[in-house]
């Protein structure tokens, strides 16, 4: 009666034989891990959990310290920014060879580095930058900067892609150079798209940046690393609840904006 | 000569024969109008003479070069010399008028003051007596979506005459203006011409607009120029046999 | 007409405004960021980073390094599988109490309506905050409270992971066809029932998919994880950098790469096989 009976036997057994796979190499990769879950779930083991769990409460909320938790906030606001504005200009730069105008072979080589850049995670490149640049924010915002021009240069060179190449043509065949042609002619058709996408991704970079903090990027993660490494847990849970209202503050700011531009950002 | 095209044919790359043994030269000051039925190829003609396309036979010279031996540079200072009016104006919508009329000398500009004058317009005063010319200077600010299509296609026209090209391509200059603005429209490309010693080639669907204004009058069909006459000698009989 | 010597460009004021206003930010955003080119050009770091990406070519082959590099592979894939099935354990029980697609009091609506919703909003609430702290946070504190490994990690990526699970797998059963379910519910039909016959066929594919995708979210996790302690190749990634080992790191770079790839395959292969 129902079409669920219509679906022919051998495709069921498909799907049940799917399904058995993933529970064995579910449960194969808890064997594997060899985890002591009963160790962990002991009273004894628990308490001491309980134990350091109490030991976040109260957090510390002197006035020296939130001023310092305030500070690393901004601090980690700053690396946001910076991080994104760098990858915005990095992105469009890589954006145009990417889209084809300077041939095929260049354009497979950028984007086989955006791509590059891209898979590379943020705390990677975080990792890395503190080779390169020492411990600081400064890290921080390279690292975003490397992973974020990787998205972003691909963004914005679909969106070059997508866009007609009349006016830009138009401008070379009047005896424009390259840059003018394209500052003229195809800037102004993607400029709003590649604001729009820069914005996005500074939401998320602020989220990024909280963390990668912890290889030594700066701001408030590694304000919490550092009181986590030295077992100063109440102060671990200020910068923990500052992350957290960072992020929740971010939220609402964009929802609002959001709604307010929406479709009439021209 | 301003130009001199020499039994030029082009063929497109989807196959179609566009233009067949074209002969067709002109003075330095000369102004004349391609007339004939869609298709005829009026467009590619006046592509080629704008060193946007390149014929398959034949040869071109263009202000007295030949174009497609040139190198890049140079070809690139020949066409800042070349001014065309695009069918539809290839203009950014978002852009400003102001900013899409200075964009006709960035041939001339160089790459730090044609970005600058995306932030600050460089040469207010050129941009508004350009637009004044066709009625327009009261839109200096606005924004190209804004306008509506015969505005559009006079700011494009705008721009061509801030450029002050040595040779000045016009491809359905008025094709979206009513009367009077056309005539209006044609009256600022001859002045233009008569001002600054430039040859003028206009291709027209009007042809009593072409008969008005242009003493040379070329018929163009199936990619063959039918006839090249000054306007005293063109009949109702060549007319005819030109749209049959 | 116009004196042209009186044009103003009504744009120009609003511009120069912004423009430095935008400098005015910029320059506190840049000392608090710390930016200085200079640092990436300092003998010393320079040094260091050069040294380092050196010895990148050849990456690290040596037979002893390889055994480990696999088995640090297999307990990042261990981690993430484990992570995910421990996530799911949590969310889609939490997401067949939020929602609304298989409320029996919602028909009618019937009694026990006031509370049910608010058990409703409540376990809503707890997804959001299980969602709330990024996993790498939930595996730093871990660390601290487990020691290293990979407990850490299948513990931060089950509530991370349970958070978001939950919140999607009730979304896609609301925004399924409900009838099938509402039906059952009408006709007196357990809850468990109405989930299995009358919506897991319509949207049992969604689910998988949105699985599957966070799977391969997981196997990048638990990499970064492995940064702050919780095993696998991200924490053999860490301990090669901070010897500035360039060939072993850039033989785990090359694996990580790889197992990217291949999580993107295999979760793509389910999904194509479920279609």
């Amino acid at each position: 009666m129902s079409a669920s009976f219509a679906a022919a036997p051998p495709r069921c057994l498909r799907c049940w034989a799917t399904a058995l796979a993933i529970v064995i190499a579910a449960a194969a990769s808890f064997a594997w891990l060899a985890i002591d879950y009963g160790a962990l779930f002991t009273g004894e083991s628990l308490s001491l959990m309980g134990r350091f769990i109490a030991e976040f409460f109260p957090p510390d909320l002197s006035a020296a310290f939130l001023q310092k938790t305030a500070w690393g906030a901004l601090q980690t606001l700053a690396v946001s920014a910076l991080g994104t504005l760098l990858a915005a200009a990095g992105g469009a730069l890589l954006a145009l060879p990417a889209s084809g105008r300077s041939g095929a072979w260049v354009q497979g080589a950028t984007r086989f580095v955006l791509n590059f850049l891209r898979s590379v995670p943020e705390l990677v490149w975080a990792a890395l930058m503190v080779l390169a640049a020492g411990i600081g924010p400064f890290a921080g915002a390279l690292a975003l900067a490397l992973h974020t021009t990787g998205v972003l240069g691909r963004l914005f060179a679909e969106s070059l892609e997508n866009a007609p190449r009349a006016p830009e043509r138009a401008l070379a065949q009047s005896g424009s150079g390259a840059v003018a042609a394209f500052a003229y002619g195809s800037l102004p058709l993607v400029l709003p798209q590649w604001v729009a996408y820069t914005l996005y991704r500074w939401e998320m970079n602020i989220r990024m940046a909280t963390v990668l903090g912890f290889v030594g990027g700066g701001g408030l993660g590694q304000l919490l690393y550092f009181h986590l490494s030295i077992f100063q847990q109440p102060q671990a849970m200020t910068v923990l609840a500052a992350m957290f209202g960072l992020v929740a503050l971010v939220d609402m700011a964009s929802a609002r904006l959001r709604r307010d531009l929406g479709p009439a950002h021209a | 000569m301003s130009f001199s095209l020499d039994a030029v044919g082009l063929v497109h790359p989807n196959g179609h024969r566009a233009l067949q043994g074209v002969s067709l030269a002109a003075a330095g000051g000369e102004r004349l109008a391609v007339i004939g039925p869609s298709g005829a190829g009026k467009t590619t003609l006046l592509r080629v003479l704008g060193a946007a396309l390149r014929p398959g036979e034949g040869s071109v010279r263009l202000l007295d070069q030949a174009p497609w031996q040139l190198s890049a540079p140079a070809l690139r200072g020949l066409r800042s010399c070349i001014g065309t009016v695009h069918q539809s104006p290839p203009i950014a919508p978002r852009l400003r008028v102001v900013t899409a009329v200075l964009a006709g000398r960035l041939g001339q500009w160089s790459a730090l003051r044609a970005l600058g004058s995306l932030l600050r317009p460089s040469d207010l005063p050129g941009a508004h007596e350009a637009l004044s010319r066709l009625a327009l200077e009261d839109r200096l600010f606005e924004r190209c979506d804004r306008l509506s299509g015969g505005q559009l296609q006079r700011v494009g026209i705008a721009r061509v005459l801030y450029q002050r090209p040595a040779l000045l391509l016009a491809d359905e200059p008025v094709s979206a203006l009513d009367p009077t603005l056309a005539d209006l429209t044609l009256q600022q490309l001859v002045r233009q011409s008569e001002a600054t010693g430039a040859t003028l080639v206009a291709s027209l669907h009007a042809v009593d607009l072409a008969l008005r204004w242009f003493p040379r009058i070329v018929g163009m069909r199936g990619g063959q120029v039918v006839f090249d006459r000054p306007v005293g000698q063109v009949d109702e009989a060549m007319l005819k046999a030109l749209y049959a | 007409m116009t004196d042209p010597t009186a044009l103003r460009d009504p744009a120009a004021r609003r511009r120069l405004v912004g423009g430095l206003a935008a400098l005015a930010i910029a320059w506190p955003m840049l000392q608090l960021a710390g930016f200085q080119p200079a640092a990436l050009f300092g003998a010393g770091n320079l040094q260091v980073i050069g040294g380092f990406l050196a010895g990148f070519v050849p990456p690290a082959t040596a037979p002893d390094f390889l055994a480990l590099l696999a088995k640090a592979t297999l307990e990042t894939l261990a981690m993430a599988t484990a992570g995910t099935a421990l996530a799911f354990l949590i969310g889609a029980p939490l997401a067949f109490v939020t929602t609304r697609a298989l409320s029996r009091s919602r028909i009618g609506p019937g009694p026990g309506r006031v509370r049910a919703a608010a058990l409703r909003q409540c376990a809503r609430s707890l997804l959001m905050v299980l969602r709330a702290i990024p996993e790498i946070v939930w595996a730093l504190i871990f660390v601290r409270a487990l020691g290293l490994g990979p407990a850490a990690g299948v513990l931060a990526l089950a509530i991370t992971y349970g958070g978001m699970l939950g919140k999607v797998y009730a979304e896609v059963l609301e925004s399924t066809d409900t009838a099938p379910a509402r039906a059952l519910l009408e006709s007196g039909s357990g809850r468990l029932a109405a989930l299995c016959y009358g919506l897991l066929p319509n949207c049992a594919q969604e689910l998988t998919s949105y699985t599957a995708y966070r799977w391969e979210c997981a196997v990048r996790a638990s990499v970064v994880m492995g940064f702050v302690g919780a095993g696998g190749l991200g924490q053999l990634m860490d301990q090669s950098m901070k010897m500035l080992n360039g060939g072993e790191a850039s033989s785990i770079l090359l694996v990580f790469l790889g197992l990217v790839l291949l999580a993107d395959a295999l979760s793509n292969a389910l999904r194509r096989l479920l279609r």
